[in-house]
């Protein structure tokens, strides 16, 4: 390895080669052999308990695709959540940064409290809501009634067709203040002297993020939206501690739905969506990449 | 106009995070009466009835315990293997180096969902599904990615004058891993155990799989388990809450700075 050492340095420095050791053992035997395994148990029918299993070859695949609608369900709700969540919470995390970017007292403090609520479980997190949106005498609709506004109130989650964009809101409140610091970091590292230059020629407020800001930010905007896709996949606990386990049709997830599968004992199936839950992940995250580098290049 | 704009949406947003913890820490001392009567207001007769209940009756006292074993064994699991691996990584010159780190970083991609099926199988076969042992194990095992991803990357900043020096005092990697990559590392070692406490102490996925019994239960699935049990005792529901958020926020209140770039560097490894 090192030919410039000498041969008793040498032969200490063979010992450096099981410090990867622990580190890989517990890695490849608990995380990447059961991963691969998967695709292997995704190809059967077997059902968790029985000694034999039948290889289906690719029909996992099939129903999946073509005739599973709690499957296709998932992946619509899935998908309104994750378009919402992108939007409702980069816009939002990247408005707070810009006002809290500068460090003083105040800001430190606010920006102490907006993060707050990441730090909660996510258990933790659906509770407090399921106060919030409790039709009867919740958070919400007591608010509604008290300032006069007693005709908008809902029954939030109880609608089957709004009830995964209050799951969205509640995933905004629960992890913008984290994306808001990814900006502020991404927001302090542009250079004074870029403002000082944009006012000098004449631009407004506006000119100054349309030219200044918004491109320079980009690497940021492209981790928050990457990480805020990922993370709305991964709503899993959250949407149990909402919807209950298992979460009812209007709030199933992709996540939840690969749990759910798993829990009724179709272990090959459930092996299946997860290998799918994985591709789509994975697409995304490609596609968001590549539109983010055209976007800024 | 944005001047006054400022302070009214930041005070919006303030109340929009405050006032439903606020309302769940007064509902903790509150009956189910008294709190929808009215919500916003601190306890006028203050009870621990709640918490009494969701120890005695939730049995989160255990939970908790169990939640504390599994997270101290969890993180300090993973900070050792983890420092290890990075410390070889940053360490060995070449090609080999950054295949490892490739390897372990590798499962920054993969979601946790990807291998629960194989996974359970192998756990249960192994006798290790419904024991703290077996939930110590898949916690570090999920987060050993992200800490190696950490780590190496401060481990990399590390001159390398510095090891050449203890080098020629004879020094093994052993000592150089302690006496000179350790304590130079310890803010990255601080923002990684951070990272690794609110990961590990708040996860479900795992408890849920693998945890039958009553008494392996940490506090993420007994509270899960109220919303069945307890529907709507919302007092109840806050005071669970409460007993398994509170470490998480004492710790995040005295370390705030370490926790905000913790959980930042775990976000930002993509």
């Amino acid at each position: 390895m090192s030919s410039t050492r000498s041969g008793r340095s040498g032969r200490r420095a063979r010992a450096l080669w099981f410090f990867p050791v622990p580190a890989l053992a517990l890695y490849l035997f608990f995380f990447a052999y059961p991963t691969l395994q998967a695709f292997q148990y995704a190809l059967t029918d077997w059902d968790g308990y029985s000694a034999t299993y039948h290889n289906v070859g690719l029909h996992n695949l099939t129903r999946l695709a073509t005739a599973d609608d709690t499957f296709r369900n998932a992946a619509e709700n899935n998908l309104k959540l994750t378009v919402v969540v992108v939007l409702a919470q980069t816009a939002l995390a990247l408005g707070l940064a810009l006002y809290l970017v500068r460090t003083t007292r105040a800001s430190t403090l606010l920006r102490a409290v907006f993060f707050l609520p990441t730090v909660l479980s996510s258990v933790s997190v659906a509770f407090v809501w399921r106060f919030v949106y409790d039709p009867d005498g919740g958070l919400l609709n007591s608010a509604l009634r008290a300032v006069g506004l007693g005709g908008w109130q809902s029954v939030y989650l109880g609608n089957p067709n709004t009830a995964v964009f209050w799951l969205a809101l509640t995933q905004v409140w629960f992890h913008a203040g984290q994306m808001m610091v990814v900006f502020i970091a991404g927001l302090q590292a542009i250079p004074r002297e870029l403002y000082e230059a944009a006012e000098l020629d004449g631009a407004g407020r506006w000119s100054r993020f349309r030219y200044v800001t918004w491109p320079l930010v980009a690497p940021a905007t492209g981790i928050v939206l990457a990480y805020t896709t990922v993370q709305s996949f991964k709503a899993f606990d959250l949407v149990l501690g909402l919807g209950g386990n298992p979460p009812g049709p209007a709030l199933d997830i992709l996540s939840t739905r690969v749990y759910t599968t798993f829990s009724n004992n179709q272990f090959g199936y459930a092996a299946a969506q997860s290998l799918v839950f994985m591709a789509l992940i994975a697409l995304l995250t490609w596609v968001q990449r590549r539109a983010i580098r055209r976007a800024t290049a | 106009m944005t001047k006054t704009l400022r302070p009214a949406v930041l005070t919006l947003g303030v109340a929009v995070v405050v006032l439903p913890l606020l309302v769940v820490l007064f509902g903790t001392f509150k009956t189910l009466p008294q709190l929808f009567d009215s919500p916003l207001s601190p306890p006028s007769s203050p009870t621990l009835d709640n918490y009494r209940q969701a120890v005695d009756e939730g049995g989160l006292g255990t939970a908790f315990v169990n939640s504390a074993v599994v997270t101290a064994g969890a993180v300090l699991l993973t900070l050792v293997v983890a420092s290890l691996a990075a410390f070889f990584c940053a360490r060995v010159p070449g090609r080999a180096g950054w295949i490892v780190f490739g390897v372990l970083v590798a499962g920054l991609a993969v979601p946790a969902q990807a291998a629960i099926v194989p996974q359970y199988v192998l756990f249960d076969r192994l006798g290790l599904t419904d024991s703290l042992l077996g939930l110590i194990l898949v916690d570090t095992t999920m987060t050993l990615p992200t800490a190696v991803f950490i780590l190496g990357g401060f481990l990399r900043s590390i001159p390398e004058e510095l090891y050449e020096a203890a080098e020629l005092d004879g020094a093994g990697p052993l000592r150089a891993f302690r006496s000179i990559a350790l304590p130079l590392t310890r803010p990255a070692l601080a923002t990684t155990a951070i990272f690794l406490f609110v990961m590990d102490w708040n996860d479900l996925l795992y408890p849920l799989l693998f945890v039958r019994s009553q008494d392996q239960r940490t506090l993420p699935l007994a509270l899960l388990n109220f919303q069945g049990e307890f529907l709507t005792r919302y007092p109840l529901l806050f005071a669970g809450v409460v007993i398994a958020s509170a470490p998480v926020v004492v710790v995040y209140v005295l370390l705030q700075k370490h926790f905000v770039s913790g959980l930042t560097a775990g976000a930002v490894r993509g």
